[in-house]
């Protein structure tokens, strides 16, 4: 079908993307893995050398890198768990001829189109506040203490912030996917005399298991990248108790100004989202055979 | 099914529904009635429901003291104008792959959906000393280019997917009616691939909106947009409960709009096209 013409046209009308796009990916990933070979810092750039793998073995071993790997790894599995489970439950209830539906729609996917920023200040102050703040107010009636969300559950608070706003984008795409299972289907299992629970361990589940795994390798991408939240509500603290990796990366190029040692991380960084991406290339890639 | 259900049941589920989708929506809630607040009805404990005096007066000193609407209007420069420049580049790609597909073209377009997986950090360091070096930072085309390139291989990925489903047939019957390749693109094409380019438009302007970590990297105050702002809310300079929430309100309010309209598309460009 393809012509001569309309392969060169072709050709000619995909270059600019392609040429941006690795101009874009390729360039600054070279130049990282070249500055973490370096000794190189923006405060002292007189001193700086070829250092080979000296940058890695110093952030590797850094005991601030285990935290905030484990932090990264703590903070991405608990938004996992919560917004995927919380997710299933509100598809489910969406799913239902309820009264009012659509506007119960809009109200439950609203907090993914809030900016994150805005998110974790709202949290952070508006609710979460020991002495002002709205969970202050419903402990102190209920007899208890306030808690200190964000000075004694500084790991916890990050990761309530971070799921609202994750929860509604997995509420949605399941409950999308949901939609799709036939009429005919539930029929069938409800004249088999399937219970509620066999139903949707048989039928729901399996179909949305696809839906799940999207949700789950998606939110990874994006998890494993949580910054503003961080940023604007605890910068990484109390000490290193909510430093995950992109923060520790920002922090030793941004504030120590330590461009080898960054980029180490970045690179560290990287390799983590590819051993994601690899898994989630994969399911795009089969649905684009159909 | 539906018939089987007795009405104590379906009662039962529509007020559990709407319980849950009002905790959900409730800090949303919240903000909107705190941005009407006085600063001491703001903290006030009890909190104030609905029974406090209503006052726009954040509103207006979020903009006389510090200046609002410059930077609403680097937000809407940056998310409008970065996408209609990916537009530009990304619909020819997405045309020519769609309908003209060599034998490369899914290999490429994986690859185009590979750069989407790259985390940020792992080029921060380069970027931010490009940008130094060629006086980009803080400057709206150099956050802009940023913005652009984060979201073209999303672009071209829901393009493609809407131009997928324009039939080819009608191609093919234009191209016997010895239509040329530019009259097929204007005629036959443009008005069937509107509706898609519409929606994709939609997400990626939602998606630049909200972009925080490129803007509050490489921003300060020039070109910072809307999401750099609230942080400055978060320097602990006393309360200033009432002014954040009537900023909080003005930055999300139109995305949330738009969102709400897009709902259906969203599914399709988060996922690219893995769930439709």
């Amino acid at each position: 079908m393809a012509t001569q013409q309309t392969t060169t046209a072709g050709r000619v009308l995909v270059a600019p993307s392609v040429i941006l796009l690795f101009a874009w990916m390729i360039v600054p990933l070279v130049m990282t893995l070249y500055f973490s070979s370096l000794r190189y810092s923006l405060l002292d750039p007189d001193s700086s050398g070829f250092v080979g793998l000296q940058n890695y073995t110093a952030f590797l071993t850094d005991p601030d890198f285990i935290t905030s790997l484990l932090n990264t790894l703590i903070l991405v599995a608990s938004v996992l768990v919560i917004s995927v489970c919380g997710g299933i439950l509100v598809a489910l209830l969406m799913d239902q001829p309820v009264f009012g539906q659509n506007v119960l729609r809009l109200m439950v996917i609203a907090p993914f189109f809030v900016m994150p920023t805005v998110s974790a200040l709202v949290w952070k102050n508006l609710l979460m506040n020991p002495d002002s703040g709205l969970f202050a107010w419903i402990a102190r009636s209920l007899g208890f203490s306030p808690i200190v969300w964000f000075t004694n559950y500084p790991m916890l608070s990050v990761i309530i912030v971070v799921s609202w706003e994750w929860l509604p984008f997995a509420s949605l795409i399941l409950l999308t996917a949901l939609q799709s299972l036939d009429e005919e289907q539930k029929e069938a299992s409800s004249l088999d005399g399937a219970g509620p629970i066999s139903y949707f361990g048989y039928i729901v589940l399996p179909h949305i298991a696809r839906a799940i795994t999207v949700v789950i390798l998606i939110e990874t991408i994006f998890l494993l990248s949580v910054f503003a939240e961080i940023y604007v509500t605890t910068s990484g603290g109390p000490g290193v108790a909510t430093t995950n990796i992109p923060f520790l990366v920002y922090k030793q190029a941004l504030l120590n100004f330590d461009v080898g040692s960054a980029s180490a991380g970045g690179i560290v960084a990287v390799v983590l989202a590819n051993i994601v991406a690899i898994f989630l290339m994969r399911m795009v890639g089969r649905n684009l055979e159909g | 099914m539906a018939m089987k259900q007795s009405v104590g049941k379906r009662a039962g589920v529509t007020v559990l529904a709407w319980v849950v989708g009002f905790l959900i929506f409730f800090p949303i809630l919240w903000t909107f009635l705190t941005s009407f607040k006085t600063e001491l009805d703001a903290i006030a404990m009890p909190p104030k429901f609905l029974f406090f005096h209503w006052t726009l007066e954040n509103y207006a000193e979020v903009q006389s003291r510090s200046n609002y609407l410059h930077f609403a209007f680097n937000s809407i420069a940056l998310s409008i104008g970065a996408n209609v420049i990916g537009l530009l580049i990304s619909v020819p790609a997405a045309w020519s792959m769609a309908f003209a597909p060599g034998k490369r073209t899914k290999d490429l377009l994986m690859w185009m959906l590979s750069t989407k997986m790259m985390p940020a950090v792992g080029v921060l360091v380069p970027i931010y000393l490009l940008f130094r070096d060629l006086h980009l930072l803080d400057s709206l085309w150099g956050i802009g280019f940023v913005l652009m390139m984060l979201n073209l291989p999303l672009l071209i990925w829901m393009l493609y997917t809407y131009f997928k489903e324009i039939p080819v047939d009608i191609l093919e019957a234009a191209r016997m009616d010895g239509a040329s390749l530019l009259s097929e693109i204007l005629y036959v094409l443009t008005p069937m691939a509107i509706p898609g380019i519409a929606s994709t438009m939609l997400i990626a302007i939602i998606l630049s909106w909200n972009e925080a970590f490129w803007t509050l990297n490489l921003a300060t105050s020039n070109a910072a947009p809307l999401t750099a702002f609230i942080a400055s809310y978060s320097a602990p300079e006393g309360f200033f409960w009432a002014k954040l929430s009537s900023a909080s309100t003005l930055a999300i309010a139109p995305i949330l709009i738009l969102g709400w309209f897009s709902q259906k598309q969203l599914v399709r460009g988060l996922t690219f096209g893995a769930v439709k």
